[in-house]
């Protein structure tokens, strides 16, 4: 839907227009607020609707928000399990917690690109992007946390020295420690990187597509968004989901001492 | 396309669903799903268990209907023997009763019969007499021919 509006700056800044997020601030210090809103909104959603369910908890038999909160844990909870084999607290709800929340951040792809921008600017907000994991610093700020928590339970579990005996150690033995070292480094902190790149290259390059396909005429919009839209169904769900399973398996291996 | 603050305000975001989720949301939800399945299997195994008292209950009934129609036939053979027994004894009380009353149906005639011959004598007795009498055209003396008399009757019988 490339109205008169962009027609002036073209196509491409009709793209850099919806790439653009509402900023505030000036350096390291500007805020993106469509970002922090909407995840936010999100992560209230998904907090509201299971506290429903959670408030409403029965052993008996379970109404249909139950039902639904339920086979959610459960589905989580063989995950953990699947993957992950030792007693944490904090693990399974954190896996709950990711799933959903980048589930429900990657769904906001799937409404029209127009749409929310639209009523947005009828707001009086210039730039709206709806998508927060097609900002770096949303997927980042999760992997940076999953990354804290490995860090942590590496050192909670194997001690300060046996993290630093498995960094310097393995997997060539103690001959080579400074290449070890260099391997091991590497391998953690591409796990972060990882996490937030796949995350973020999906969800960006889908949006993109979407609004290369707003950018064509009318009548082939439909033909295009609409099986793009039902393959991104797919895609938005199995990010969702290799952000969850990485994030057990990477703790349970933070959980393995050697 | 820049990391920025808004990082370090999605991470707060972040640890607080988690935190939330932890505290409020998984265990509630978790612990109603491990009673389910408690309830689940405890009801499974008293539904076993309840089967298996059905069988064992079956099993006995069984066994009391066949001790029942055990007694039950040795009464019927035991009322069969009885019953046989007062036949035989009825038929040899009829037995020995019909016997005793030919007995003394026996002696009755018997007797009957002395007794008729006795009048019979005593009537021949008295003919003879009255024939004597008239023979003689006198009187016996009954007293003075009692031996005679005694005699001729005795002959009689």
């Amino acid at each position: 839907m490339a109205t008169e509006a962009h027609a002036a700056e073209g196509a491409t800044g009709y793209i850099i227009h919806h790439l653009t997020p509402l900023h505030f601030g000036e350096g390291f210090w500007t805020l993106h607020l469509d970002t922090l809103f909407f995840s936010a909104a999100l992560g209230g959603l998904f907090i509201w609707f299971f506290k429903t369910a959670a408030e409403k908890a029965t052993s008996g038999v379970p109404g249909l928000v139950q039902s639904f909160a339920e086979m959610m844990i459960e589905f989580v909870d063989q995950q953990v399990k699947d993957s992950f084999h030792g007693h944490s607290k904090l693990i399974a709800p954190l896996a709950l917690t990711i799933f959903c929340w980048v589930f429900l951040w990657n769904f906001m792809d799937l409404f029209p690109v127009d749409i929310l921008p639209l009523i947005g600017s009828l707001m009086g907000l210039e730039y709206l992007r709806v998508v927060p994991s097609t900002d770096l610093n949303a997927t980042f700020a999760m992997s940076i946390s999953v990354f804290a928590l490995i860090i942590f339970y590496s050192i909670k579990i194997k001690g300060p020295w046996g993290f630093a005996k498995e960094l310097m150690f393995q997997p060539f033995g103690p001959w080579l420690l400074p290449f070890n070292l260099l391997l091991k480094l590497v391998e953690e902190i591409a796990k972060p990187i990882s996490l937030a790149l796949r995350l973020f290259g999906n969800l960006y390059a889908g949006e993109l597509i979407f609004i290369l396909i707003a950018l064509l005429p009318w009548y082939l919009q439909p033909v295009l968004s609409f099986p793009w839209a039902i393959f991104h169904i797919l895609i938005i769900t199995l990010q969702a989901f290799i952000f969850m399973v990485l994030t057990i398996v990477y703790l349970s291996m933070a959980h393995e001492d050697h | 396309m820049s990391i920025n603050a808004t990082l370090i305000g999605q991470m707060i975001t972040f640890a607080l669903l988690v935190w939330f989720t932890m505290k409020y949301i998984w265990p509630p939800l978790f612990d109603s799903l491990e009673e389910r399945r408690k309830k689940i299997a405890d009801g499974l195994a008293a539904a076993e268990k309840g089967q298996e008292n059905m069988h064992l209950a079956e099993k006995k009934a069984k066994n009391v209907i066949k001790e029942a129609k055990e007694q039950s036939s040795e009464i019927v053979n035991q009322a069969q023997k009885r019953a046989n027994e007062l036949i035989e004894e009825s038929k040899d009380l009829g037995k020995k009763e019909g016997e005793r009353m030919i007995l003394a149906a026996k002696a009755q005639i018997e007797q009957e019969i002395h007794q008729a011959r006795e009048s019979l004598r005593q009537e021949v007795a008295a003919l003879a007499f009255s024939a004597a009498e008239q023979i003689l055209g006198a009187e016996i003396d009954k007293a003075k021919h009692r031996d005679i008399i005694n005699k001729v009757s005795n002959q009689l019988g």
